[in-house]
């Protein structure tokens, strides 16, 4: 067995109300994350999703419990590089500029940065489109703007909060093809935030199915297909058994669900 | 029976009309309509004052304005040439003021929630009746009334820019200090690029005004300038010279109006794309 890049051991997470009560939005989690592995996690709507992934991306403490990163970092920078849920790209700047904030506001040169863009620009299928702006581009192009703005900051854990939430259908399946390709050819080593379960299944090794708050653990799943898979793998039997697990599991936990 | 019944359906159908053509159509009513109502406005105004029972120091003629105003071109120049310089001097000290406080009290959440309340009120202060004061403590030099236009944008200017540089996205915000930019990155990278459009919009509201407002400050004490010239002109029933004037103020206003678009294209290059892009 492999080192875990990152442990999330026994995490809780509450907030404090201005009056002092404390609502428990996170009981207890535990998760792990391997080098060169796709991990998602899904949850019914309001389970505390994004609360996790703030614990993730070291915005916030937890309450108790820790979360541990093991492999080489630079101190002064977060482990983890984090892509939101909307693209966030700056109207005001082109495609190369906006690709490359993390970049210049770690120091490098406006120069430098772009030229490091430029030539990661056709594996994020936007050649040509350096000097267009964000208004210019179709949902899916300033998707891969963000996240070539994410990829780009070099950090050991990438960390996707629902990236393809607001695309049509198309896009979003050809963007998922293209992301199962680059993750598996660069070995980055990624969390998915989602609650898209054939997302889930196609991109990732391992699947953590989140209950409702206060959020645990109720399921993993381990998927031994090798990645990257094609659409051919939504025909397989181990997928649709675990697309059927998943969902009863997920329909169970909402109809469980207290003080929704 | 049943094709001259389609054939008058299919005439019957509203012409499809290309949108691009339309909107160059309409391009063209837009600087058509004003231009002519103005026409309109002049002819009236022209034959009330040729067949009207007034006196030409009650009612000069527009025509009369015009070659009366054309033959004291140069007090008149002279004067505007002053009410400019006031006007874009305190314009520019407005501005510098504005954004400096208006970054004080983004930066600074306690300063901001202490003074953002009583610069509402200030608003409602007629600042305008600071000018004969301003007059009696400082002289009647330039600078009072330089003052006295700055202190009249400066609240509006800062309240516009505060709230643009606080309408930047809070997700933003996060993203780029997980990228491990500081507050002052933050400001720099997010808030001031989103507080342009705002300021923009501030300078443009205030240029009216603030023509004004130098005018009044030198109706109430000045040595010369577009205010002073209406003033002697008035007393002296030169009607029609008071008219000229008021062209001319029309004029400066309407040069810094479209100096704000400008200024627009020059700091927001990617609005005119934008626009552009929409059309």
């Amino acid at each position: 067995m492999t080192s875990p890049l990152l442990t999330v051991d026994s995490v809780a997470k509450s907030f404090q109300s201005p009056r002092g009560d404390s609502t428990p939005v996170i009981r207890d989690i535990s998760m792990r994350l391997d080098p060169g592995e796709f991990v998602s996690v899904i949850g019914p709507s309001g389970s505390g999703k994004s609360t996790l992934f703030t614990l993730l991306a070291e915005q916030t403490e937890p309450t108790s419990g820790s979360v541990t990163f093991h492999g080489d970092r630079d101190p002064k920078q977060p482990f983890s590089a984090y892509m939101p849920q909307k693209d966030l790209l700056f109207p005001w700047l082109s495609v190369e500029d906006n690709a490359a904030l993390g970049l210049v506001l770690r120091g490098m040169s406006k120069r430098q940065s772009r030229e490091r863009i430029a030539e990661l620009l056709p594996t994020f299928r936007l050649e040509g489109r350096a000097k267009a702006y964000p208004f210019e581009l179709s949902g899916g192009m300033r998707q891969r703007v963000a996240l070539l703005r994410t990829v780009v900051q070099d950090r050991p854990v990438l960390l996707l909060d629902e990236p393809f939430g607001a695309l049509d259908y198309l896009t979003r399946t050809e963007l998922q093809l293209w992301l199962a390709d680059l993750c598996a050819e660069k070995g980055l080593s990624v969390v998915l935030i989602t609650h898209d379960v054939p997302e889930a299944l196609f991109l990732s090794d391992r699947v953590y199915v989140l209950s409702n708050r206060p959020a645990t653990i109720r399921m993993v799943l381990e998927q031994d297909a090798p990645r990257p898979r094609t659409l051919d793998y939504l025909e397989t039997s181990e997928f649709k058994h675990n697309e059927r697990v998943l969902l009863s599991e997920l329909t169970e936990s909402t109809r469980l669900g207290e003080g929704i | 029976m049943t094709t001259a019944h389609a054939r008058r359906s299919t005439a019957a159908r509203p012409a499809r009309v290309n949108p691009r053509r339309n909107s160059g159509r309409q391009t063209a009513f837009r600087i058509l309509a004003p231009t002519a109502a103005l026409i309109a406005l002049f002819a009236v105004w022209q034959a009330a004052a040729t067949w009207g029972d007034t006196a030409a120091t009650i009612l000069p003629s527009p025509l009369r304005v015009v070659t009366n105003g054309w033959g004291d071109r140069e007090n008149i120049a002279e004067a505007a040439a002053a009410t400019l310089q006031i006007t874009v001097l305190g314009l520019v000290v407005a501005i510098l003021a504005a954004v400096t406080i208006a970054s004080l009290l983004s930066f600074i959440a306690p300063l901001r929630m202490t003074l953002l309340p009583l610069l509402i009120g200030a608003q409602s202060v007629p600042i305008i009746v600071l000018a004969p004061l301003f007059v009696i403590w400082f002289g009647f030099d330039a600078g009072p009334k330089i003052a006295l236009v700055g202190i009249v944008s400066l609240l509006p200017l800062t309240l516009s820019t505060l709230q643009g540089l606080q309408s930047a996205d809070p997700d933003a915000a996060i993203l780029l200090r997980s990228m491990g930019a500081s507050r002052w990155k933050v400001f720099v990278t997010l808030r001031v690029p989103s507080a342009l459009p705002y300021f923009i919009t501030g300078l443009r509201i205030m240029t009216s005004f603030i023509v004004v407002s130098a005018i009044f400050s030198e109706y109430v004490g000045a040595k010369t300038g577009l205010g002073i010239y209406m003033q002697t002109e008035k007393n002296l029933f030169r009607t029609d010279l008071v008219f000229a004037a008021v062209f001319v103020t029309i004029a400066i206003g309407l040069v810094l109006f479209a100096a704000t678009y400008a200024l627009e294209a020059l700091l927001l290059p990617w609005e005119r794309r934008r626009k552009a892009a929409q059309r």
